[in-house]
């Protein structure tokens, strides 16, 4: 059999949290020299096995075998003894150090006792130059970490976890905020990796990387082992039924719902021209018209936050002017934007979406308040109302709307989120990555909304990383490469399309 | 009986009832009342007297409290004001004991009042504009203003004559000292403001979350200005007060340790140093543990010394309890 | 490494400034002795501020040394009243404050409480006890101590120093050799870069945070020892407020209140730097004291908002 070595078995792995079964029965298998993807969708388990395996929970029951010999790692420090190194999404460099104390930092080599026994910098620097060399990566040691570009800290990160002669490696969505350039850097060093030997576990949501860097995936789904499959005999069709239990009906704007061509002889309701902010989005127009979904697609730091923000008055321009309706608008202060009618979704909720604390009803209420101004009070049972209406036309799950927004799961924080923003009835409604981090099911949810609310005449602008789902809702795409306007779609385009207009571009 | 006490007025409520409780175990007639000179006469009166200063600018903290800000200059603003206000009476001694101010009285303590908040507006801006953490920008007013007040008082105590000031912080209406007035309409005021306007959920999203505050449209740095500002009148109101009390304005000693006070004051009654919901009536009563605790020393003739152990002792158990590991060290051991 | 190194810079040109406009203005500012008596005058708020520099670069604070340092003057004395051999007072003392220190460290790092309260409720504590213990001054006639006072080490010139000025410079020398080449110096930098980042990475967090408090409090006691050579007594009203003059030292000296950067080298120029505008303002003779506060509110004030100028161009620590 032409089986690598199996370094990293885990079998029957259960573990309990108080009121929900995380993992029951699973299993995964770690083979030398080979990239194994784990895939699941939110609540699958996923962090929760990861957890097991680097010792932040002890599993209920089950066993783990590294190179043959039973292990229970205690915590992370311990598995990294043990061999089992990871890459969290939340593993950032220390900036006020230099790369090569990060690398180095708490296996500093000293000098001797007859010298003074302090760190041997010297010794540190050639160490960290020597494992980065080894891997490929380019990089001045003595530079401060935080002068780093995000990707290259990355890569940074990724060889300190491996300079403690990991036999496994774990990467826990490593590109999130990496650019396709950025991922193939990831990608080489990955494949060097592993031609080294190293068994590497790659956890993403993006079902193309799995498919480009890994030879294996295992699938989870509810805690519980789905199975595991080499890459090249599953394909995309056959994982996500996988990861769903259940064959997804595409969301496609059928013929039937098509809102009548004569939108096109309408007067857009918010004109942009010219507006840019240096350094990060570069002159452009946009025009947004009533009952139509504008996509913006692009690639990471093409710009489209950046031109969302700036729409919505978030950044403050350094040239251009918006007109809404027609007139001119004073737009300085998101304030303004709302009053104007505007709505903004923010990419990241938990930094800029939810106040934790607050309960729901407040959150929703929130915008619609400050609209309103400070005397305008609304009063507790109308922000009851209002609140009450909107949990139950999306769909939010949460026990009551009292219950502090914190509590609820990501997807329903995302849906409160959009209800604070149709409590104010926006006639321009922008969302910001208003899918990412949740699961396909109330992806499916959050897509028919946004048609329905361009039906009901609001212009959205949705912006999303997956083009299949731009290509999927939008009346017209706007794609951005490099901070600046590639070029514009109409429905119907294929992902294709998008593609070429984002590589062809030139600048 | 659990809704009763998970109210988050409940552990300061009974603190303070134990407190009142234990000062009548200690003295008989301390809670004893009694009409005389043409008003109320009692300890209960006296605590509250004295608590007014604190009262006053506790109620400006939380409010910076809850947008997760912090001011320790006030003690220095109190200073500032009892100075300013002092300078523009005019202390002169006249011995046939009539003595005009140099202003006139409601010029004097509105000037005082405008300096006050000015200062309070200073330490916004650095928080707002120039992105300061709040306890270095309100540290420099600290360390520079008691410089200013004994600038402004030339080093000396500055004694006031004139005798409608002394209504402030000695005088009585309708039977209960004016100083407490002054503090229960300020309060009052609060309380209708943050009923019947959205300020009191701006605040809390603030505090909450800033970015997404504003995000949603509230007009963040505007409104933690005027905290800001607001916080540093209350301290020049209770400057008015402390410095009417004693007639005089003392740069050195006037508010000393008051911002102290004032954030334990806050954080006894319930509202959290990081930000988010706050309550003033909590705040009220957390001035009012402080000061019954400090007469309830007092009148035990045990040394004013133990105060200052008391109170470190105070803040150790309310750190504690809110912190959620202990409660959750404490939840475990208790389990066993 | 040069724009870790521009504060430091910042602070020294400032320092250099300062001293050419008293030389410059006054007659005999420009002697040796002066400069000396900068750091005999400050020995003991060079010493805590060292502390304190540990403690900011973790991302802490600790308001409690002024106090740490009373009751250190107020144990001692009283512990030489009641005949004790100075050393070993001076070496329970040192126990003591770094006892103290450790115990506000544990229950911030255990508890997870704030820098903030805990060391203002240590300072409290710490003052109360003082009064506790006598609300009057004690003096100190201790021979040893006043042998210590008295002695002049010699350093050129008809110049001396006294002990307490060569401790501070000793104290700054060991401090600066921590802060460099030892593994805790360099966690507390790590952690105040990033607190969960430094503890992903696995390096002992928990027992260095408990650490900079242990540091700190040690410092204030050795501070307090270095008092009673200079005051030879004990009384609850020495430095009051000396924690703001320590932390005011550190920024001045570079250091980010945020932490993870900043260098004890630093803080000993902040340290000078402050002893500088009080002898400028002696020298001046028509100034009033209380100009000392404003202008350290000041410098204080120019320094932050030039940290914050460097701060935006730096990525912020996570």
């Amino acid at each position: 059999m032409n089986d690598p070595a199996i370094v990293l078995e885990a079998r029957d792995i259960s573990r309990a949290f108080p009121g929900v079964q995380a993992l029951s029965g699973v299993e995964l298998t770690l083979r030398a020299g080979e990239v194994h993807a784990l895939m699941g969708q939110n609540g699958a388990g996923k962090s929760t096995l990861i957890k097991i395996l680097t010792g932040v929970y002890a599993p209920d029951a089950g066993s783990i075998a590294l190179l043959g010999n039973a292990v229970t790692p205690r915590s992370p420090i311990h598995a990294q003894e043990l061999g089992i190194s990871a890459v969290h999404q939340e593993s950032h460099l220390l900036p006020n150090l230099s790369v090569a104390e990060n690398i180095c930092a708490g296996k500093y080599p000293r000098h001797p006792w007859t010298r003074g026994g302090g760190i041997d910098w010297r010794e540190t620097e050639r160490r960290a130059a020597e494992l980065l060399a080894s891997l490929g990566i380019n990089l001045d040691v003595g530079q401060l970490a935080g002068g780093l570009p995000a990707a290259l800290q990355q890569l940074a990160t990724v060889a300190r976890a491996v300079s403690t002669d990991a036999r496994v490696l774990i990467l826990d969505e490593p590109t999130s905020s990496l650019d396709a350039e950025e991922v193939q850097a990831l990608f080489a060093l990955i494949r060097r990796l592993r031609d080294k030997g190293v068994a590497i576990l790659f956890v993403t949501h993006f079902l193309d990387q799995v498919y480009e860097i890994c030879d294996r995936m295992t699938i989870l789904r509810n805690g519980r082992f789905v199975g595991e499959y080499a890459c090249a005999k599953l394909d995309t069709h056959g994982l996500v039924a996988a990861m769903v239990g259940r064959e997804l009906a595409a969301t496609t704007r059928s013929a039937a719902t098509e809102p009548a061509d004569g939108n096109a002889a309408t007067p857009p309701i918010l004109t942009a021209r010219n507006i840019s902010r240096r350094g990060q989005l570069k002159p452009m127009d946009i025009e947004l018209k009533r009952g139509e979904v504008l996509g913006l697609a692009g690639l990471l730091g093409s710009g489209r936050t950046e031109l969302a923000r700036l729409l919505f008055a978030l950044d403050k321009r350094d040239s251009g002017d918006i007109s809404i309706d027609g007139q001119p608008a004073k737009l300085d202060h998101p304030a303004d934007a709302l009053r104007l009618g505007l709505g903004f979704c923010p990419e990241d909720r938990k930094h800029s979406g939810i106040i934790a604390d607050l309960s729901v009803r407040e959150n929703i209420a929130l915008a619609l308040q400050a609209r309103m101004g400070l005397t305008k009070f609304l009063t507790l049972s109308e922000q009851r109302q209002i609140a009450e209406k909107l949990v139950a036309a999306l769909g939010v799950k949460t026990a009551s709307i009292e219950t502090p927004i914190g509590q609820l799961s990501g997807g329903n924080q995302q849906k409160a989120i959009i209800a604070r923003w149709l409590a104010t009835h926006p006639r321009v409604l922008i969302l910001d990555e208003p899918t990412r981090g949740i699961d396909i099911a109330a992806k499916q949810e959050l897509m028919n909304e946004i048609l329905e609310l361009a039906r009901g005449g609001t212009a959205v602008l949705f912006i999303s990383a997956e083009i299949d789902e731009v290509v999927r809702v939008s009346d017209r795409i706007m794609v951005l490469r490099d901070r600046t306007k590639a070029g514009e779609l109409p429905r119907g385009a294929d992902e294709n399309a998008v593609y070429s207009f984002i590589a062809s571009h030139k600048t | 009986m659990k809704r009763f006490t998970q109210h988050m007025l409940f552990w300061p409520a009974i603190t303070l009832a134990l407190l009142l409780v234990a000062s009548s175990l200690f003295n008989p007639s301390f809670l004893a009342l009694t009409w005389r000179d043409g008003h109320l006469y009692g300890s209960v009166i006296d605590i509250l007297n004295r608590a007014a200063p604190l009262m006053v600018v506790s109620l400006g903290m939380t409010l910076v409290i809850a947008v997760r800000g912090l001011d320790i200059s006030v003690g220095a603003v109190v200073a500032i004001s009892a100075a300013v206000v002092a300078l523009m009476i005019g202390g002169s001694f006249s011995a046939t004991g009539e003595v005009q101010s140099a202003h006139p009285l409601w010029v004097a303590l509105t000037t005082a009042m405008a300096v006050a908040a000015a200062c309070g507006l200073w330490n916004g801006l650095l928080v707002v504009k120039a992105g300061m953490q709040p306890i270095v920008a309100t540290l420099i007013l600290m360390v520079a203003g008691r410089g200013i007040a004994q600038l402004l008082t030339g080093g000396q105590i500055i004694t006031v004559y004139y005798s409608p000031f002394f209504t402030l912080g000695n005088g009585f209406l309708l039977g209960l000292p004016v100083a407490l007035w002054i503090a229960g309409s300020l309060w009052a005021a609060l309380h209708l403001v943050m009923s019947r306007t959205a300020l009191g959920l701006f605040v809390r999203s603030i505090g909450g979350n800033p970015e997404a505050a504003r995000v949603a449209g509230v007009r963040s740095a505007a409104i933690t200005l005027c905290v800001y500002t607001f916080c540093g009148l209350a301290a020049g109101v209770a400057g008015l007060i402390v410095s009417s009390n004693v007639k005089s304005a003392d740069a050195n000693n006037a508010g000393q340790l008051l911002e102290l006070d004032a954030i334990l004051a806050v954080t006894l009654g319930g509202t959290a140093l990081t930000g988010g919901r706050f309550t003033l009536a909590g705040t009220v009563i957390g001035a009012l543990i402080i000061q019954t605790l400090t007469s309830m020393i007092y009148s035990l003739g045990v040394p004013p010394e133990v105060n200052l152990v008391v109170k470190a002792a105070l803040v150790f158990a309310v750190m504690l309890l809110q912190s959620a590991e202990f409660r959750q060290l404490v939840a475990g051991a208790a389990r066993r | 490494m040069n724009r870790k190194l521009l504060p430091l810079t910042v602070t020294i040109v400032l320092f250099v400034a300062m001293a050419a406009f008293g030389a410059i203005r006054y007659e005999g500012f420009l002697s040796l002795q002066v400069f000396l008596n900068l750091l005999i005058d400050n020995a003991f708020l060079c010493i805590v501020a060292v502390g304190m520099t540990f403690v900011i670069l973790s991302g802490g604070i600790d308001l409690s040394v002024g106090a740490v340092i009373a009751l250190t003057t107020m144990i001692s004395a009283t512990l030489l009243d009641a005949g004790w051999n100075p050393f070993a007072a001076m070496a329970l003392v040192l126990v003591l404050g770094a006892a103290f220190g450790a115990l506000q460290g544990f229950l911030i790092q255990r508890f997870n409480l704030a820098p903030f309260l805990v060391t203002l409720a240590g300072m409290f504590l710490a003052r109360g006890c003082c009064y506790l213990i006598s609300t009057e001054s004690i003096p100190i006639d201790d021979t040893t101590y006043a042998a210590i006072a008295q002695a002049r080490i010699p350093v050129g010139g008809g110049s001396s120093l006294t002990i307490g000025g060569l401790i501070a410079l000793a104290v700054v020398a060991i401090a600066m050799r921590i802060a460099h080449s030892s593994e805790f110096g360099r966690t507390v930098y790590a952690i105040g870069g990033g607190e969960s980042s430094a503890r992903l990475m696995g390096l002992a967090v928990d027992s260095t945070k408990i650490g900079v408090y242990l540091l700190s409090g040690a410092c204030a006691a050795l501070g307090g020892i270095v008092m009673t050579f200079y005051m030879l007594s004990g009384y609850s009203l020495h430095a009051v407020g000396l924690e703001l003059d320590a932390i005011a030292a550190v920024v001045i000296g570079g250091t980010l209140l945020a932490g993870g950067v900043g260098y004890v080298a630093g803080t000993l120029f902040g340290v000078l730097i402050l002893g500088i505008i009080q002898t400028l303002i002696a020298f001046d003779g028509s100034l009033s004291s209380w100009w000392t506060r404003i202008v350290v509110g000041a410098l204080l004030l120019l320094f932050c908002l030039l940290q914050r100028l460097f701060e935006g161009r730096t990525p912020k620590p996570a």
